[in-house]
């Protein structure tokens, strides 16, 4: 589903990305761990393709597709889904209006007919259902006066909406306490976990994989991924700290 | 005031950064529309100003709100490749007079509001809320006068005007302008300029909004609110109709 291939990028003329390479299939879900710096949030947003990342070296494929060449909101149509780490307040537009017109937009785009209003709010109800969001902070403005937490549920909300295939998860599980990070888990299982979807996980530790069960781990250090393993890499990044698994 | 009237010039306060051009090509241009509020009364207006690009529309109001009484307006302008409106208010003792207002320019377009409020007796009240959008090499104007005659005392006079710019090459022009001859009075005015947040329009594109979307949407929020208080709800529909339409032809 997605493959990238020596992947350079730099940020501001600083390389961050140095040759990353992955290959995530539908139906696998995978966990890339790392030291802060490492380049995770880059990875994520370079995928995503927001301004400013630029990619100097090779390249990535999404769904057969030249991912890199995609504008961010093509990218969203054919299926990807960006969690953000710092989701993004938005004063002035409702949940509720962004979401439909976002969902509309990703329709439109694949060739499918618009949702009606009434649909939608069915959709919206039962996705806000899941993970165990009232439906009025759903009408009130995107993030805006939102927690911490409550970001990172409405960003698993706008995930179950959207419906996307591959989703990167960029440090989702920060700043939500046990119950909310149970909850959040969840939602991630019940949204993501189906043969035709595959999920990336990036998070600095291991708390949330009890909850989400990686099928790979891997570890990124300078722009790289160094280790891959399976969800006992992340149990022994847990012990024994990551100067220690990077190094043997 | 006679059709003889002459020409401005950009030397005229009031056409200082207007496009004086486009209005010599429709010069002269007729009266005033009147409105004189009765004591005690409350009107209110819509006016949506949606003349064709090529155009030059200048329209001009003379407001005057007798003891006690309200004058509202709701505005949108939007049309024409000069959009003019003006507003000469007097107000009498206790009286309030309120204007919302949303300029929005693409194109080469100017477009502008001029008004000038006379608090002419004590404890009367002006709010004016002006939000600008300018995109491409379009102008966007507020040129705003309070004169506060000698003796209003407790007049309260308030103006708040923000601007937002989508390109290098469009404009913004405020020019709050305060005559005060009370010594016991309240004249309160803020101007901003700003552009789109980058990051929302990052945040909504990777949900799936085009580019042109994600602007609109962020553009109405900002000129969100205004029109929410408009008694007519057809009429609501139409400016807020109007306005997206204009927004996305900005993208």
């Amino acid at each position: 589903m997605l493959n990238i291939e020596n992947l350079h990028a730099t940020v501001a003329d600083k390389p961050i990305l140095k040759g990353l390479s992955l290959t995530i299939n539908a139906g696998e879900i995978h966990a890339i761990m790392g030291p802060n710096g490492a380049g995770k949030s880059t990875l994520a947003y370079t995928l995503g393709g927001r301004p400013g990342y630029e990619v100097t070296g090779g390249g990535a494929t999404f769904a057969g597709a030249d991912l890199l060449d995609m504008e961010p909101h093509e990218r969203a149509a054919a299926g990807l889904f960006l969690g953000f780490q710092y989701p993004v307040e938005i004063p002035g537009v409702s949940n509720v209006q962004f979401l439909r017109e976002a969902l509309n937009s990703q329709r439109t785009a694949r060739g499918e007919a618009p949702l009606s209003a009434a649909d939608f709010l069915r959709l919206a109800r039962e996705k806000a259902g899941l993970l165990g969001m009232d439906m009025e902070m759903l009408k009130r403005p995107v993030n805006v006066g939102f927690s911490g937490g409550e970001k990172k549920r409405a960003e698993m909300v706008h995930m179950g909406i959207l419906d996307p295939r591959l989703a990167i998860l960029d440090e989702t599980d920060s700043g939500l306490d046990i119950d909310a990070l149970k909850t959040v888990g969840a939602g991630i299982n019940a949204i993501m976990r189906a043969p035709g979807k595959a999920v990336l996980l990036i998070t600095h530790y291991q708390r949330l994989l009890d909850y989400v069960q990686p099928d790979f781990v891997h570890i990124l250090a300078d722009g790289r991924i160094v280790r891959s393993g399976g969800p006992e890499l992340a149990l022994a990044l847990e012990r024994e700290g990551y100067a220690e698994v990077i190094a043997a | 005031m006679s059709a003889a009237r002459a020409l401005p010039t950009r030397r005229d306060e009031a056409w200082r950064y207007s496009d004086v051009d486009a209005a010599a090509r429709v010069w002269p241009v007729g009266e005033p529309q009147r409105f004189v509020v009765a004591p005690g009364e409350t009107r209110s207006i819509a006016l949506l100003q949606d003349a064709a690009a090529d155009g030059a529309v200048m329209l001009d109001h003379v407001v005057e709100i007798g003891a006690g009484g309200t004058f509202e307006v709701h505005l949108l302008n939007v049309g024409g490749a000069l959009g003019r409106v003006t507003f000469d208010v007097t107000l009498a003792r206790g009286a309030h007079f309120g204007l919302k207002a949303a300029l929005i320019g693409g194109d080469g377009r100017t477009i502008e509001l001029v008004t000038t409020v006379r608090h002419a007796e004590p404890d009367a009240t002006s709010t004016q809320v002006v939000r600008a959008i300018a995109a491409n090499r379009a102008t966007t104007n507020y040129l705003g006068q309070i004169q506060v005659a000698r003796g209003a005392q407790k007049t309260d006079a308030a103006q708040s005007f923000k601007a937002m710019l989508l390109d290098r090459t469009a404009a913004a022009n405020a020019k709050p302008e305060l005559e005060i001859f009370a010594d016991d009075v309240k004249c309160a005015h803020g101007a901003s300029v700003g552009e789109l947040d980058k990051a929302a329009l990052f945040y909504m594109a990777s949900r799936g909004l085009d580019p042109a979307q994600a602007q609109a949407l962020l553009l109405e929020a900002f000129i969100a609110g205004l029109f929410d208080d408009m008694a007519d709800e057809a009429e609501r529909e139409r400016f807020h109709a109007t306005a997206r339409a204009r927004l996305e032809a900005l993208g």
